[in-house]
């Protein structure tokens, strides 16, 4: 369920967009803050804001990739797979998160701590390869690195 | 008329279409998925690139999407070009990559323009050896079939969906090789318009799930060219047959009427042809309420005998009988005793309608017109639930007015990409007076909810502004002036204005305000478009017919000593509460019925002729337009079953009014038709002449794939049956016939070699998107006789709605699912109907202490409804809606003041 602080940010994002379609990104995004994903229900909700229907609205949410549509764990392990990345070492990162944390892309971590994505280029290729974890851009990262990283995260 | 050079060969093309179009329109073959003639270009798919060239020297050229580029005066290009070839062959190869190649269980196969297609670029054999993506797919109710995997991502759905039909409730889903196309969560898609989806993909994503319960190939249908019988739109369908069951209904293309698109009432509503309510053998009365079967030989002289007695017959027609059938009772029971099915009120609405028509200045649009039109003004009609089609061709008309902008700005009309992106959610005028909210209101400029009187006056007070001669209408309120001012300009700004109105809302003062609207924009030319709905498939026919009412056909019985009724095609019961009907049948001495169902009323009947459907006979139907249409018959029926028509000639024979060989033929009828009444002289017209031939053949109802003819029946006789014959048109129940391409207006199917989609009718339009060859079928009946400037404006003025202390004006509200005898036979088209209930505003319900779902009591006349309440935001204060002919409501003479009050006990 959306807080009604949630629901009066979204309904100042509509305040200043031209059309409701346009609100529909940040409106999703700022419901995305409560708990890291988009639940059905709110993403329900968020359409009736927006007067928009669900199927607009998860037309939009299923289309980006940063909109989650099922749950994550406390923090979001972001790491890139391009082509940059790939080269520069992206299979022992891979192999890193896997081994410390036992799961591999597209799971979480049974303690609800982290859940591992990929991600198509975080736009840091000259420090190749990168990771993010929330909103914490890691470069040049190797698999020794790894630990001291994630151990910032509780 | 430009000229292009394909291929180093000039040809001229008409003006303003892209390349795909242009080529399509010459015979060329070129392959496409994205575009859609209706929809226009996206440029998504890149399956129709051409390599184009400069000029006469430029030997490399570049490649273009043929969909994407003007075909302006001298553009050279290549079809035939190795590296575009290999490239289209290149694109198809991509898609097919991530499709499952399940054609032999998918319903679309052998009709599918994947195949097509596939085939066409050469694209013969599959290396791709890898997983493909796999999806879950979704119930989307009763009429569609959901199979994601064979999506290959060309766009039409939602493109046609969303952006065409204004559905809201299904979209893209996902991304990349994921992405989807389907609903948030299961669940019946909401547009009345779905159906089509199934005609726009080109695989076999959305397929049709009535058909899959008793399930067909394409090749293996009997089909014929017919109409729709389930609303007044007419438009134009091909209904396919095997084993004697009719398996489905698809669009077939009318450039004037229906176009490529149908509604979900017109394509689902056909289960009543093979449906248990059918008798299909003669019968008679052994018992009050049974019928015994009786043989044809025994019943025809009996009742020939009772005609010939003396006694005075009456017949009762219907507006759901073809004109034959209702001219044939006409004219065995004489003009004086011919009624034409419905109460005085529905008669004079009809009355009415006709004369509006005949009179003019303004003239009626066929639909293809309306969705031109650049202003609309809709008085009193839910279109989508009363005329479905013809709220799709108005959906369109609102691009009209910006497109106009965009044309300014080079960007051509068919470039649906850019248009969408210029015009976002600009609308041209739209103005829509009803008394609840419909589901146009979303393409509205204003609405105005009021009762069916104020909706009148508004109608009148614009007339007024827009020709002063127009009667000014007293007392009109400040906003409702005001309103009608900013119509009135909009409406005279407009290069094709259109007023749409009909006698949904039972008001004589609607439909004359909505003609006076017209008229008064016609003072100097016929600019300005009048359509009036009509209720049944031959409402205008029936009312073109004439004939006496309902209430005078009882009297005829009850007083006026007729002892005899014939009842053609209708079910009593539902025109008329069952005290008069019961009268009505209680007065008659015999009752003899010819319809294709067992109704309530056929539980009165003595006497029970099983009537052909249209599926079954031939006939012809007056629509909305005026358009005589002619439904070709499309499989032999069982039992005793034949035209109504041809039952009312062998009655006549047995009473020896007639010789046995009156009206051997449709034709024949059809003539003493034009004869008889010189406004329906252009009927003859309709389709061609039973006598037709091409080159000494017929045309074959069944396609030169047909299978198992030596077979179907081998269970009951190895020798295969004579071809049955069929005096009425030119066609013939086989596979053999003239194999060449038919005429357009006689195809049983649309087919062409290398096209075995719907998209075959591409090569059967004289340009793509616009007429069939040789002109699209049917016949104008109507042409308003006024000159522009001698408009004449009838109809009283009615009083401003006043609201009366516990009293609602309850007005009828249509269901496209719901309000329609035949379809509502038809378990998918059931399912979607809503139940029994009354609307109210949330004024009255409160007031009334009554929630949504709770049961109220509604008194009319002392005729007392049980009934649900359904809060309706938009109703008026003082007005309640009452669904009309749905199943299990009993008529009441609506509109009409009732009392409303919660149910004593609830
Ligand atoms: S479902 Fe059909 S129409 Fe829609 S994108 Fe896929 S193939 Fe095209
Ligand atoms: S609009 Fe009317 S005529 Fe056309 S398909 Fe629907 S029910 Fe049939
Ligand atoms: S048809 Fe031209 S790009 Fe799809």
């Amino acid at each position: 369920m959306l807080t009604t602080e949630t629901k009066n940010e979204i309904l100042a994002e509509l305040a200043h967009s031209e059309t409701n379609r346009m609100a529909c990104i940040e409106s999703l995004k700022i419901a995305q803050r409560q708990s890291g994903w988009v639940s059905d229900e709110e993403l329900c909700e968020v359409a009736q804001l927006l007067g928009l229907t669900p199927d607009e609205v998860d037309g939009v949410a299923t289309f980006y990739n940063l909109i989650r549509r099922r749950p994550v764990g406390r923090h979001v392990i972001l790491l890139c797979a391009s082509v940059s990345c790939w080269v520069m070492g992206y299979a022992a990162l891979r192999a890193g998160l896997a081994q410390t944390l036992g799961v591999e892309p597209g799971q979480t971590t049974p303690d609800g701590r982290f859940t591992v994505l990929e991600n198509q280029c975080l736009g840091a290729c000259d420090h190749a390869p990168v990771l993010m974890i929330d909103n914490d851009l890691y470069r040049d990262v190797d698999a020794e690195k790894l630990g001291d990283i994630l151990a910032r995260y509780a | 008329m430009p000229t292009l050079y394909i291929d180093d060969k000039p040809h001229t093309v008409g003006d303003g279409l892209n390349l795909l179009e242009a080529c399509l329109s010459l015979g060329f073959n070129v392959p496409y998925f994205c575009w859609h003639p209706a929809l226009g270009s996206v440029g998504a798919c890149r399956q129709c690139a051409v390599k184009s060239f400069q000029n006469e020297q430029d030997k490399r050229g570049r490649i273009v999407m043929a969909c994407m580029t003007a075909a302006s005066e001298g553009t050279r290009i290549s079809l035939d070009d190795p590296e575009v070839k290999s490239f289209r062959a290149g694109v198809i190869e991509w898609l097919m990559t991530s499709h499952p190649h399940d054609c032999p269980v998918c319903d679309e196969g052998g009709e599918c323009h994947l195949q097509d297609m596939t085939v066409m670029c050469g694209h013969n054999y599959r290396d791709y050896r890898f997983p493909k993506r796999t999806h879950r797919n979704q119930n989307l109710g009763p009429f569609i079939n959901h199979e994601m995997n064979r999506c290959i991502q060309c766009y039409r759905c939602v493109r046609y969906y969303r952006d065409y039909a204004g559905g809201r409730d299904f979209d893209a889903q996902g991304s990349n090789s994921r992405v989807y196309f389907g609903r948030h969560q299961d669940g019946a898609l909401e547009s009345e318009f779905s159906g089509n989806l199934v005609e726009v993909c080109p695989t076999g994503v959305f397929t049709d799930k009535t058909q899959k319960s008793h399930y067909t190939r394409r090749w293996d249908l009997q089909t014929a060219p017919s109409i729709c019988v389930h609303c007044g739109a007419g438009c134009n369908i091909t209904p396919g047959e095997r084993y004697g069951t009719l398996r489905r209904i698809r669009n077939r293309y009318n450039g004037e009427v229906n176009g490529y698109f149908l509604c979900d009432r017109g394509r689902y509503g056909y289960e009543f042809v093979n449906g248990g309510h059918r008798a299909r053998v003669a019968m008679r009365r052994a018992e009050p309420g049974s019928l015994v079967p009786t043989a044809k030989p025994l019943a025809l002289p009996r009742i020939g005998s009772l005609l010939a007695g003396g006694a005075r017959c009456i017949g009762i027609g219907s507006p759901r009988a073809s004109l034959e059938s209702n001219y044939a009772l006409r004219k065995l029971v004489g003009a004086e005793n011919f009624f034409a099915g419905v109460t005085a009120a529905h008669q004079s609405l009809t009355e009415l309608t006709v004369h509006l028509l005949e009179r003019g200045p303004a003239q009626t649009p066929s639909m293809r017109e309306m969705a031109q039109a650049d202003a609309v003004l809709v008085l009193g009609e839910d279109l989508t639930n009363t005329a479905p089609r013809i709220a799709l061709a108005l959906r369109q008309s609102v691009l009209n007015a910006p497109m106009k902008a965009a044309a300014s700005m080079g960007i051509p009309d068919w470039n649906d990409g850019a248009l969408r992106v210029v015009l976002q959610d600009q609308k041209g005028p739209f103005f829509i007076a009803a008394p609840d909210a419909t589901r146009l209101d979303d393409i509205a400029t204003e609405t105005f909810r009021a009762a069916p009187d104020d909706i009148a006056r508004l109608g009148f007070s614009v007339a007024h502004l827009l020709d002063p001669k127009a009667p000014e209408v007293p007392g009109l309120d400040e906003n409702t002036r005001q309103l009608a001012d900013r119509i009135a300009k909009t409406l005279a700004a407009a290069e094709r204005p259109l007023v749409v109105s009909g006698p949904s809302l039972g008001s004589a003062s609607v439909l004359s305000a909505a003609a006076a609207v017209a008229n008064a924009l016609s003072t100097e030319t016929r600019r300005a478009g009048l359509s009036l709905t009509a209720p049944e498939c031959n409402t205008l026919g029936a009312g073109l017919l004439g004939g006496g009412t309902l209430e005078e056909a009882e009297r005829a019985l009850s007083e006026g000593g007729a002892e005899l009724v014939i009842i053609l095609e209708n079910d009593l019961y539902r025109r008329a509460d069952h005290v008069f009907v019961d009268k009505l049948l209680g007065a008659a001495k015999q009752v003899i019925l010819i319809d294709h169902t067992l109704n309530r009323t056929a539980s009165h009947a003595d006497y029970f002729l099983p009537a052909a459907t249209f599926a079954e006979g031939d006939g012809t139907l007056v629509n909305s337009e005026g358009r005589g249409q002619r439904c070709i018959q499309v499989f032999m029926p069982t039992g005793d079953v034949q035209e109504s028509w041809r039952w009312l000639r062998d009655l006549g024979a047995a009473a020896g009014k007639w010789p046995q060989t009156e009206w051997e033929n449709i034709d024949v009828i059809v003539a003493d038709i034009a004869a008889a009444f010189p406004m329906l002289k252009g009927v003859r017209d309709a389709a061609p002449l039973a006598s037709f031939r091409i080159a000494g053949f017929k045309i074959p109802r069944q396609s030169h794939r047909y299978s198992g003819r030596t077979a179907m029946r081998a269970k009951m006789d190895v020798s295969e049956p004579g071809i049955p014959t069929d005096p009425d048109s030119p066609l013939t129940f086989s596979m053999e016939g003239f194999a060449g391409p038919a005429p357009a207006s006689l195809a049983s199917f649309f087919w062409a070699p290398g096209w075995n989609s719907v998209q075959s009718i591409n090569k059967f339009q004289e340009e793509i998107g616009g007429a069939l060859m040789g002109g699209d079928p049917g016949v104008r009946l109507i042409a308003p006789e006024l000159e522009p400037g001698r408009a004449e404006y009838p109809g009283a003025i009615p009083e401003a709605f006043a609201p009366r202390p516990g009293k609602w004006m309850v007005v009828p509200m249509y269901h496209i699912h719901g309000s329609d005898e035949m379809s509502m036979l038809s378990a998918a088209v059931a399912e979607r109907a809503p139940a029994p209930h009354i609307a109210l505003s949330p004024e009255d319900a409160q007031l009334l202490g009554l929630g949504e779902g709770e049961m109220a009591e509604l008194n009319i006349d002392g005729e007392i409804l049980v009934l649900q309440v359904a809060v309706h935001a938009a109703l008026p204060k003082g007005v309640a809606g009452l669904p009309a002919g749905l199943p299990g409501m009993e008529p009441v003479e609506i509109p009409a003041w009732g009392a409303v009050a919660r149910r004593v006990g609830s």
